[in-house]
């Protein structure tokens, strides 16, 4: 092994536990924000209102069509001319990764939705609920029960699609790891290194995902 | 208290119920029955609006349930409806089950829902499984849970949509024996069933259908003692027989 020099990353630890931390804090909010974006889409999608299901089920299949990485753009040029004024690129990477997860999300809980009986609806309705404490109370409980894993599933996924905010100048873990992979010339290691990383945290959320599905089944 | 005027309905070309009329007076049992799509269900689930009617009007102590004005919410918390396959929630346990609609719908407190919802477990002699889940339950009990969900609203009137079809033989008697009690104490009830025993012992009239219409409407001893038209002379030998 000799030529190779993984001190380097003890040293730039700190920086990359920055980028790191910034990795989280762009999934975690954009979770949140997509969970509820993408519950107000998926309801508006099955809603007997002919022209809200229509542009919840335009703005869905439209973002889903084109790559993330064009989403981030858009909203990084997009949401100054709508504000009038310049949000940084955390926001605008923030509120793109919360448009394009609700899309996704949506389609999840639209498919959790279905999967929870009509009857129980009627069981709801016959009790004098309305629609939304139906939705509260009944639905979505139950439709969240059978989606965690997929939803799970999908935040794994929107914790590896976080490196791509390099487009707008942000520093997450991977921009960290090649500005010090190049900075320092260490490639290999430093690749190697947050290969290493990324595998263990998304690794754990899939031994995550299969206890939850085998939690879910029984 | 319940008055049904000439519906019909057509689920795209397909006509369910024709020129359908009848009536529940206060206190009066009334069976519905029929061979399998003969639109007994649909009209059941006609009564508190959880299906539209095309034509025709039905009102439920004097609100017009088929007046696109009605507030059917409000009419629905007073009309408790009891289904098939129970349609407990699965996710709350029995005691939760009672309560909810009796706190969000009514605005009953905790307490007051709760004391209730115990009075009519025990009333349905479940109270050792009001902390269960319905998952825990069989099918008799989780029937029977479902028709004290019902009453914990105070409902004018109760509606049984086939509450026994589902059900295996050995516990189909718990679940009758509740309604008869219930049938009994006074309560207006519309039923649909093929269960003709529980018919001739608490209905005040039975109500047989075929082909989205109503046949006949009858006494409950005439019904069975001389049915008049020859379909339903027919179905009743072909279930009475065993």
């Amino acid at each position: 092994m000799s030529g190779f020099d993984f001190s380097v990353i003890v040293s730039a630890l700190p920086f990359l536990w920055e980028g790191l931390q910034l990795s989280f804090l762009l999934t975690i909010l954009a979770i949140i924000g997509g969970l509820g974006f993408g519950v107000l889409l998926a309801l508006a999608r099955m809603s007997g209102f002919r022209l809200l299901s229509l542009v919840a089920a335009t703005y869905v299949n439209l973002i889903r069509s084109v790559p993330l990485i064009l989403v981030i753009f858009w909203f990084y040029f997009l949401v100054p001319l709508v504000l009038g004024r310049p949000v940084g690129g955390f926001y605008s990477a923030l509120i793109a990764f919360v448009m394009f997860e609700a899309a996704y999300y949506s389609e999840i809980m639209r498919a959790g939705i279905k999967s929870v009986a009509k009857g129980q609806v009627q069981a709801g309705k016959s009790t004098g609920l309305g629609y939304w404490r139906i939705q509260r109370h009944i639905v979505l409980p139950q439709a969240f029960r059978n989606m965690i894993p997929v939803l799970v599933t999908q935040a794994i996924i929107l914790f590896q699609d976080t490196s791509l905010v390099f487009v707008v100048s942000l520093r997450d873990f991977m921009t960290a790891s090649s500005i010090v992979a190049r900075t320092e010339g260490r490639l290999v290691e430093m690749y190697l290194f947050a290969a290493v990383v990324y595998f263990v945290i998304c690794f754990a959320g899939s031994l995550t995902v299969r206890r939850l599905q085998s939690k879910v089944a029984t | 208290m319940i008055e049904i005027d000439n519906i019909s309905k057509k689920y795209g070309t397909f006509q369910v119920l024709r020129d359908c009329s009848t009536s529940v007076a206060k206190g009066e049992v009334v069976v519905i029955c029929g061979p399998s799509g003969s639109g007994k269900s649909t009209l059941i689930q006609c009564v508190n609006g959880l299906e539209p009617v095309q034509q025709g009007r039905i009102t439920v102590d004097g609100m017009n349930v088929t007046d696109k004005k009605t507030n059917l919410t409000q009419l629905r918390a007073r009309i408790g409806m009891v289904f098939q396959h129970f349609e407990l929630y699965p996710h709350m346990n029995v005691l939760e089950n009672l309560c909810l609609a009796q706190e969000k719908v009514l605005n009953r407190t905790r307490s007051e829902a709760v004391a209730k919802a115990e009075a009519l477990i025990e009333r349905v002699g479940l109270s050792d499984h009001i902390h269960k889940h319905p998952g825990q339950l069989s099918g008799g009990q989780q029937q029977r849970v479902a028709i004290a969900r019902s009453l914990a609203m105070d409902p004018i009137a109760m509606l049984f949509d086939e509450p026994t079809s589902a059900l295996d033989p050995e516990m189909i008697n718990e679940v009758l024996d509740v309604m008869v009690q219930l049938a009994t104490d006074g309560m207006t009830m519309m039923v649909v069933t093929h269960e003709m025993g529980f018919a001739r012992k608490v209905a005040d009239r039975v109500v047989f259908m075929d082909e989205g219409r109503i046949v006949e409407d009858r006494k409950t001893e005439d019904f069975f003692s001389d049915p008049e038209s020859p379909r339903l002379r027919d179905f009743l030998s072909k279930i009475l027989q065993y």
